[in-house]
This record gives structure tokens, C-alpha cells and sequence, in this order.
């Protein structure tokens, strides 16, 4: 019994410890692009951001497919549907829009998503850390349930966007399709996949959106509450 | 089920009548409060324990031939009502399902220009093949719908109807807008390909079909009976012996068929999607067998042999 407890005890301190590493690296990583996007911002404007920023982009965006794996190990308890969703949606504009699409790198819509995710991930990510070590800053855990407010229809204005932009050049270069005939007796368009993708943002942006403000009811309303 | 509970003063003068470690708990309607009933219950029960007495208290549900004075009601007595929402029977579930895919097909079998443009390539023969398999396995569920199966459910709620149609109309679309495309491309392997798949799929239909009749003798008319199966004189029922459901063992094996028949990609996605449900049935059903019947055959699987 009591070595059971110990043995958990130090999983836990394993696994805490794992995700601290993570978070911190994850947060550094944003901070880091939020920094140079910044610099460039004021030095050069936007002509030229996304060269700047790609590099630190993509791998931390990319590095993000671990918070898939991380409540199957049992890490965390977030779901591993909804997380997977949101990680797919973001590879989706970063590998497979704006990648794929050098035409897209220098439209409205890249500027646009990297200000709102950057900020996003570096509070969330931040938030994590806290989380691990049990004492959230209020300051951090207000900025987190509030500034989605603003930030989330600038992501998804960004991301659809470039999603917009792209489809010409996705239509025109047939780019990922297959045509028949083919051997497999199927033909893929990437080009309807994505207009169809741009659809779903419909129905699931305000699910997702009206979710997170009772998130924040939920959250900093109860510790108002708790002050009464 | 949701689980309240709400110690009362009166209560308490009745928990003091009952042995030391026993106590009662009130169970309460969640959305109007109402008590539903109280059990008498030992201090370490668990949630589960609760959930079980409660079921014990309000019995199992009840079929419709069963009589009243079988379960119990020689008196008056009370029976529980559970509303189960807008129901629909089968019988219009399946002929709504089936038929759509007969009609979409033959639409697309029709090559209109509104889909294609104007065509003049002339149809491979697996493509006419195709179009009369595929035809015969709806018109085939149509007539047993009507003729063949007995339900052991009459009805099932309103929206499955649509949740089933999409199902069956979409993948009849997909699997028929590239089967009858103008530039489809034959098998591979040629008269050898289209003529076993062709064999295999005939040979599984008619499984299916056997095995359906099976089903239907197994119980007798107007009744909700249920038996074991067994496999008959019949040597295609005789995967009885190995499966709990051949006729989606079958069901299956003819969709595989008319994949590699027709080497479409598209048919063969139709395949996995249904067997995946299939076997969720399956194993349903399977779990249902060996829990009804103490003599259930031990090495029946429930839809693959020896598998799953």
C-alpha cells in the first residue's frame, strides 16, 4: 500500500515535471516568435513577416501534436477529441494553407492569425506552468478567459482568410488531388476538402466561442462569487 | 440515473427502526423532485448497489405479448411508463433506406450530362455487372423487408430514419458517381477479377439470404420469440456453427466482392464503414446470446470466425 503510494507519487512528479518542460518550451518558443514578428512588425511592416516567422511556426505548431498524446498517456485530463480537433484545424493553416501556398505568405490573412495565436499560446502555455505548480497568478488565469474575446475571431478571420486566398492557386496547380482515371477508381480534390473545411468553420466557431465564455463564467465568475 | 439524496427528519425516525447498518435513501425524480421511492440499503453500499436495488424495485421492461397476470399483476397494480420519444417502425425505416440507393444508382448508371457532361465511351461490361449486383442487393433487402423478416422491435425513435438514410443514400452516390464515371478504369486482372468477384458476391447473397430465412423459421409467426440459431439443412447456414451473425458475415463478404470486382476504392470504403457497424451489431447481438441462453454455443464468434 504505502509503496504503491510512493511509486504514484513519483509518476506524478515524473509526469509533472515532463509538462513543465514542455510548457516552458512551448512558451519560450511562442515568446520568441512574438519577439521577432514584433521587430519585424516595426522595422519592416508585414511585407516579409512570414519568412521571418515560419521557422519557430511550424515547429512549434507542429511540436503541439504531443498534447494529442499527452491525455492518451493520461498526463492530463483534457479531451483527446476536442484537443486533436483544435491541433489538426492548426497544422491544417500552417502546413497545409500557407506552406503549401508560397502565394498566400504575403496576403492580409498571415499577419492576422500569427498575432492572435502567438498571444493565445503564450498566455496559455504560461497558464499551464502555473497550473502545474498549483497557484495561477489572477492576473494570468483573467488575461486567459478574456482576451479570447478578441483574439479567437481575429485567429479564425486570419485563418479563413488565407484559406480564401489560397483556393485559386489550389484549384489552378491541382495541388494534393488526383484526377480519374485512376487505377483506385477515386478522385480527390484538396480543393473541395478545403472549401468544405472553410464551411465547417459555420457551425463549430460559434460552438467553440460560446464554450469558452462559459469557460469564463465558470472560472473567474465563480471566484467573484466566492468574494461576495 | 441521476441519484439524490436528502436525509429528513422523518426519515431518521424510520432509520431508527431498521438494523444499526442499514439506512434509507430517498430517490428522487432529477427534473421535478418528485420521490420515486425509497430503499433500504446497508451504510457501505456503493452508487452501484443503489442503482442495482432501485432496477430491482422497478423491474425490467416488458413485452408486448407478455401477459399480465405472468408478470405479476393478478390484483391492480402499478406499472412504470418511460416515454422513448417519437418512434417509427422498421418496416418504413428499411424500405425508405433500401430504396434510395436502388434509385440513386440507376440515376448515376444513367451517366445524365447534368453530372458527367456529354458522354459517348460505352460502358465496360463490369460496369453493367456492377449495376445489376448492386440492384439485386437492394432489390433483394426491399422484397425480405416485406416479406421475410420478423422483428423482434416494432418501432425505433423518428430520427433514426434520417440518421440512416444519409448513410445509405451518400455512400450510394459515392460508391456510383466513380463506378459509373466515363473514365473508369477496368480491373486489372481483367475477366478473372470481374468473374470471381462476381462469383463471390452471388455466393454471399445467397448466404445472406439463407441465413435470413433461417432467422425467420427460427421464430414462429405473429410471435417475439427468441432461440438459439442454429445451421439447417441448408449448407450455407452452416457458419451458424462458427459465427452469431452470418448474415453479416455474409453481408460483408459481399461487399468485398464487389470491391475487388469492380477495384474501386470507393466500394471498398462502403465495405470497411459497414462492416465496422456490423460488427458493433454483431457483438451486441453476440453479448445478448450468451447472456439469454446458459447452453449458447462457446466457440461462436460474433461476426468473423475465430476472429472477432
Amino acid at each position: 500500500m504505502s509503496s504503491e503510494k510512493a511509486k504514484s507519487g513519483f509518476n506524478l512528479t515524473v509526469s509533472s515535471g515532463y509538462l513543465i518542460l514542455y510548457n516552458l518550451a512551448q512558451a519560450a518558443g511562442w515568446t520568441l516568435l512574438a519577439v521577432a514578428a514584433g521587430i519585424h512588425l516595426i522595422e519592416h511592416g508585414t511585407v516579409g513577416l512570414y519568412d521571418k516567422g515560419h521557422f519557430l511556426l511550424n515547429v512549434f505548431q507542429t511540436l503541439a501534436l504531443l498534447e494529442i498524446i499527452h491525455p492518451l498517456l493520461g498526463l492530463v485530463k483534457t479531451g483527446v477529441f476536442l484537443t486533436g480537433f483544435q491541433v489538426a484545424s492548426r497544422l491544417f493553416i500552417t502546413w497545409g494553407i500557407v506552406y503549401s501556398v508560397p502565394e498566400v505568405q504575403s496576403k492580409v490573412g498571415v499577419p492576422l492569425f500569427m498575432f492572435a495565436w502567438t498571444l493565445t499560446e503564450i498566455i496559455r502555455y504560461s497558464y499551464y506552468i502555473f497550473a502545474q505548480v498549483k497557484s495561477i497568478p489572477y492576473v494570468l488565469q483573467w488575461c486567459r478567459y478574456t482576451f479570447f474575446i478578441v483574439l479567437y475571431p481575429i485567429g479564425v478571420s486570419g485563418e479563413l482568410l488565407s484559406t480564401y486566398f489560397a483556393l485559386p492557386y489550389i484549384k489552378k496547380t491541382a495541388l494534393y488531388s488526383v484526377a480519374m482515371p485512376n487505377p483506385a477508381n477515386m478522385s480527390f480534390s484538396y480543393y473541395h476538402i478545403c472549401v468544405m473545411v472553410m464551411l465547417l468553420y459555420i457551425p463549430i466557431f460559434p460552438q467553440l466561442y460560446m464554450h469558452m465564455f462559459a469557460q469564463r463564467r465558470k472560472i473567474i465568475g465563480g471566484v467573484q462569487k466566492k468574494v461576495v | 440515473m441521476g441519484l439524490l439524496s436528502r436525509p429528513t427528519n422523518t426519515r431518521k425516525m424510520v432509520a431508527s427502526l431498521v438494523p444499526v447498518a442499514q439506512m434509507i435513501v430517498d430517490i428522487l425524480h432529477a427534473k421535478s423532485g418528485k420521490t420515486l421511492t425509497s430503499l433500504s440499503l446497508s451504510q457501505d453500499a456503493t452508487v452501484i448497489d443503489v442503482k442495482k436495488a432501485y432496477k430491482k424495485i422497478r423491474g425490467k421492461s416488458l413485452k408486448d405479448d407478455q401477459k399480465l397476470k405472468d408478470i405479476g399483476l393478478s390484483k391492480d397494480g402499478q406499472l412504470y411508463f418511460k416515454d422513448l420519444g417519437p418512434q417509427v417502425g422498421w418496416t418504413t425505416v428499411f424500405l425508405t433506406e433500401y430504396a434510395g440507393p436502388l434509385v440513386i444508382y440507376l440515376c448515376f448508371y444513367a451517366r445524365p450530362a447534368i453530372i458527367y457532361g456529354v458522354v459517348d465511351e460505352p460502358k465496360a461490361e463490369v460496369v453493367n455487372i456492377a449495376c445489376g449486383c448492386w440492384t439485386f442487393h437492394y432489390a433483394k433487402r426491399l422484397l425480405e423487408t416485406m416479406f421475410v423478416h420478423r422483428f423482434s422491435h416494432t418501432t425505433m425513435p423518428i430520427l433514426n430514419i434520417f440518421k440512416n438514410s444519409i448513410y445509405y443514400w451518400g455512400f450510394a452516390a459515392f460508391v456510383a458517381y466513380f463506378i459509373n464515371h466515363p473514365l473508369y478504369t477496368p480491373p486489372a486482372f481483367g475477366d478473372a477479377q470481374v468473374y470471381g468477384g462476381l462469383a463471390g458476391f452471388v455466393l454471399c447473397e445467397l448466404g445472406n439470404f439463407s441465413v435470413h430465412i433461417a432467422l425467420r423459421n427460427l421464430r414462429p409467426p405473429g410471435t417475439k420469440e427468441r432461440r438459439i440459431p442454429f445451421p439447417t439443412s441448408n449448407p450455407l447456414t452452416g457458419l451458424f456453427s462458427l459465427v452469431s451473425c452470418p448474415n453479416y458475415t455474409y453481408e460483408f463478404g459481399s461487399w468485398l466482392s464487389f470491391s475487388i470486382m469492380t477495384q474501386s476504392l470507393p466500394a471498398l470504403v462502403f465495405t470497411i464503414a459497414g462492416f465496422y457497424q456490423m460488427a458493433v451489431w454483431a457483438r451486441g447481438k453476440h453479448r445478448n446470446y450468451v447472456k439469454e441462453f446458459k447452453n449458447y454455443p462457446r466457440r461462436r464468434m460474433p461476426i468473423l470466425p475465430f476472429l472477432l
